[in-house]
């Protein structure tokens, strides 16, 4: 009881799965740790490392303990592994495995099929922070740059989740694959990180705010449908990684929200209604809603992509083989074996988008964007609602799934954010009014400037309404170390 | 009659459904719009208040019928309420609830001797408090009382275990009930309420059943210590509460605890140790308690506490009326153990609390002074960090 609730500190490498008693695995963690302290340390500004956060640390996996929070240096964050406690009878929970026990090794059948999801995963946590290492040094807040960090080490303790996995599970190649998780890096030319929303650059705070939003939804919606998955151990760790995944989606949607507040404030204290006068709107040093909408639609469109392939084996065999399931799994009343049933997919065909009704089984992906999309309109119904009680004429919306897509049935189609199909010329010359420009980046970037006095807020994003663990408004959430 | 409802702010919450996830009864819901908690199910566990990313949830009203889930579904925003009832945000001045309120001052007057503003631990679980108003008390059963001193102590405590029918009553390790004396006072009110530490953990003096123990020592002129050691088994008592917001416990395993108690003041200890012993196990201690009694006789709880390993709770038993020996007093030991309480003064992990008769103080500052002194450390500065820090406590009456 105790060492699966309680967070062993005894080893180098806080773990509740009682990894002193584990010497191999212990040995190849140890062994990649310094890569890993390294990669982190050679990451962000040194004088953010150095600086104190006021951070959230796992302690315990328990509802009531799983986190303390206290000020301290990145670098000294305990990346620890954390899994949920087992369930005692847990069975497969779809598939043609169904009902069995799930599984406590790795079914050699599915050997590969199961690294490589694990690969995938564990290949985005350090992406999103490469991709995101310089914007302390513009936080509008230090309350925001607390929360940027608090992403960052939780991504990086994701990485060591599915590093545990691999090194644990999958012998000399896991340990092969482990490395090259540090091995590869966002942007670069000779390895790149898999995904491609995760080479993209966050060159601002709304780019990170909307990636937190859109992408690292998805991040949720995979390890939703990985929590369902019969091989328990990786059920056990990504339904604790969703716990974190939680303060990532706070993050996103607050900070967007925050934007929109800052903005609509501004424009109601100018006495301005009109949210298509962007430079108006500009003059009063906020982001215009229309560009907000510009950010939103490329950030929608690019997670879109991360889904994969509407129709697709790969995920069928996933599913079928119970090693990944679909989004609440255990709620959705069906035979969760989906041999006989259909699922309806877009896709195009003689130049338009219509519906077809696939077999249910090679529509999983599908199906895990229908219900990412319903998850992410929840919060732009919840951004527009600040918009209107502000009296301002303006609604943001999510765009056509067929827009600006790179990957599927709609891939580099010239297909508008209202699902039109318009001639290549119309298409390139509507673009700049649907997805930002070079333009709409740099007025963006030279709002950029850091606001590092406690209580004190950049003009373009308003102060949150309920502190982080509770704090009042002027509490120091970083103590900047500025040697 | 009125009662306290948990609900959600629909305009914070982001419906991750981290909460419905987390609640062991499944009290949590959500439709297409907002997530929601059912009052007819909700057992104030708190397990879904540290999950939340939002803060959205720790949302409290005290209403006379619930709201109901399909009102709590439909709303865009949290109804206005009446009265503030859940902890201050910041836990400084905790204890507040309204300026003029008794127990407030009861409290603030306990807490003095922390010679400035109390805060709670930092990991601190979030307290709840001023569930049931005097006014509005909570009815508890006496399941047990035991003597705890021996017959021939001239000290007569009471160990006594109230059980409050299923219904919620959320008090943690470090906080007070109070209990409310049946009769009126001088002036024809009822008395106000008396505050005593529980002295078991929040699970339960036996886990899982959400009774509390309270340690009780008889006071020859005391209306409610009368009361309650004259209690038998079954018998019923009005109780208020929980109050308290500072002296607790941390969440933290890995935070060492220097408790220093003499007679009743014990009672907080024993909760902070029996908390401990079932989350932490047997190996994970870290407490050092200064425990002071006149003789063996009147110490509450001296043969349990024999029984708990020095290895999870190092104990130093210390008596003042010990025939045949010197007078002995609690920082008289400290002072003989002072490498330990000075490695402990210098160790960040530390929290000191303090727990008996006010009378105790002085001689403790003035022990803590000397140690401090003999490493370098000036006890003011050590002690005002300590308290900015949250980690220095005192409850003394």
């Amino acid at each position: 009881m105790a060492d699966v609730i309680n967070v062993s500190y005894d080893t180098q490498i806080p773990n509740n799965v009682n990894l002193s008693s584990d010497r191999k695995v212990l040995k190849a963690l140890e062994k990649w740790h310094p890569g890993y302290l390294d990669w982190w340390n050679r990451l962000i500004p040194r004088n953010l490392q150095q600086s104190m956060v006021y951070l959230r640390t796992a302690v315990s996996v328990d509802p009531k303990g799983w986190a303390k929070f206290d000020y301290l240096k990145m670098p000294d964050y305990r990346w620890g592994i954390l899994l949920a406690p087992r369930l005692e009878g847990r069975t497969i929970p779809c598939g043609e495995h169904k009902g069995q026990p799930a599984w406590q090794e790795v079914p050699g059948e599915y050997r590969n099929l199961l690294k490589r999801l694990i690969v995938i995963q564990g290949d985005t946590e350090p992406g999103s922070v490469e991709q995101q290492r310089f914007l302390g040094l513009t936080a509008p807040s230090l309350y925001d740059m607390r929360n940027l960090f608090q992403v960052n080490v939780e991504e990086g303790r994701h990485l060591w989740a599915m590093v545990y996995l691999l090194q644990k599970y999958f012998g000399k190649d896991g340990r092969e694959e482990a490395d090259d998780l540090l091995r590869r890096s966002s942007g670069s030319d000779e390895a790149p990180r898999m995904l491609g929303a995760f080479n993209q650059e966050t060159p601002d705070w709304l780019s990170f705010f909307m990636f937190t939003y859109f992408t690292d939804r998805d991040g949720k919606m995979q390890l939703e449908s990985l929590a369902q998955s019969g091989f328990d151990p990786l059920s056990r760790t990504c339904r604790f990684m969703l716990t974190e995944e939680a303060h990532h989606m706070f993050v996103g949607e607050t900070g967007v929200g925050r934007i929109i507040q800052a903005t609509v404030d501004a424009m109601t204290r100018a006495g301005l209604t009109d949210a298509s006068d962007i430079n108006k709107v500009r003059d009063l040093s906020v982001i215009d809603l229309p560009t907000i909408q510009k950010k939103l639609s490329l950030h929608y469109t690019l997670s879109l992509d991360l889904f994969g392939q509407e129709i697709s084996t790969n995920a069928a065999n996933a599913f079928n083989a119970g090693i990944k399931g679909r989004y609440m799994e255990s709620r959705i009343e069906d035979d969760h074996l989906l041999k006989d049933s259909t699922y309806k997919v877009l896709d195009f065909e003689n130049n338009q988008t219509v519906e077809r009704e696939v077999s249910a089984l090679k529509a999983i992906n599908m199906r895990l964007r229908d219900d990412y999309v319903k998850d992410a309109e929840g919060g732009i119904g919840r951004w527009n609602k600040i918009i209107n009680k502000a009296g301002i004429d303006f609604e943001l919306k999510l765009p056509h799934q067929a827009f600006n897509r790179k990957i599927g049935a709609f891939a580099h189609k010239p297909i508008d954010p209202e699902g039109q199909l318009l001639s290549s010329e119309a298409y390139s010359a509507g673009l700049s009014d649907w997805l930002p420009t070079t333009s709409d980046g740099d007025f963006i970037e030279s709002l950029m400037q850091p606001c590092y006095e406690p209580g004190q807020y950049a003009r373009w994003i308003a102060p949150p309404r309920v502190g982080i663990d509770n704090k009042p408004g002027d509490f120091e959430y970083v103590k900047l170390h500025m040697a | 009659m009125p009662q306290k409802q948990h609900l959600i702010d629909p305009e914070i919450c982001i419906r991750c459904y981290t909460c419905e996830m987390t609640c062991p009864i499944n009290a949590i819901e959500h439709n297409e719009d907002n997530v929601v908690v059912d009052a007819r199910i909700c057992n104030f566990c708190m397990a879904c208040i540290p999950v939340c990313p939002t803060g959205s949830i720790d949302e409290w009203r005290v209403v006379d019928e619930p709201y109901s889930m399909d009102e709590q579904l439909s709303w865009s925003e949290l109804p206005e309420q009446d009265v503030t009832v859940h902890t201050d945000a910041d836990q400084e001045e905790g204890d507040r609830i309204s300026d003029d309120d008794p127990i407030v001052a009861l409290l603030a007057e306990a807490h003095k001797g922390v010679g400035g503003v109390s805060r709670a631990p930092v990991s601190a679980s979030r307290p709840t408090v001023n569930l049931y108003r005097p006014n509005q008390p909570m009815k508890a059963t006496v399941q047990g009382i035991y003597r705890l001193t021996s017959e021939n102590s001239d000290s007569e405590v009471y160990h006594i275990i109230l059980d409050f029918g299923g219904k919620p009553f959320p008090v943690i390790e470090g906080q007070s009930i109070g209990v409310l004396p049946p009769g009126l006072d001088e002036h024809g009110k009822s008395y106000l309420p008396r505050l005593y530490s529980v002295s078991s953990p929040r699970d339960g003096e036996r886990s899982g059943y959400h009774n509390v123990s309270l340690t009780v020592k008889r006071e020859e002129q005391g209306i409610c210590s009368n009361f309650l050691c004259n209690l038998g088994l079954g018998d019923t008592v009005k109780i208020a509460g929980p109050f308290g917001s500072t002296f607790l416990l941390p969440s933290d395993p890995e935070a060492r605890l220097l408790m220093i108690c003499t007679g009743t003041g014990s009672a907080p200890m024993r909760a902070f140790t029996m908390a401990r012993r079932r989350t932490a196990g047997v190996q994970n201690g870290r407490m050092v308690m200064f425990f002071g009694a006149r003789t063996p006789d009147s110490l509450p709880y001296f043969g349990p506490l024999k029984k708990v390993p020095s290895k999870f709770l190092k104990k130093y038993l210390v008596y003042s009326r010990q025939p045949g020996q010197k007078k002995e007093y609690v920082q008289d030991r400290m002072l003989v153990e002072r490498e330990l309480v000075a490695g402990m003064l210098q160790d960040a992990h530390t929290h000191i609390y303090i727990c008996g008769l006010k009378a105790m103080e002085d001689g403790v500052d003035k022990a803590f002074r000397n140690i401090a002194e003999s490493v370098g450390l000036k006890w003011s500065r050590c002690r005002e960090v300590m308290r900015e820090e949250s980690r220095y406590h005192v409850e003394t009456y």
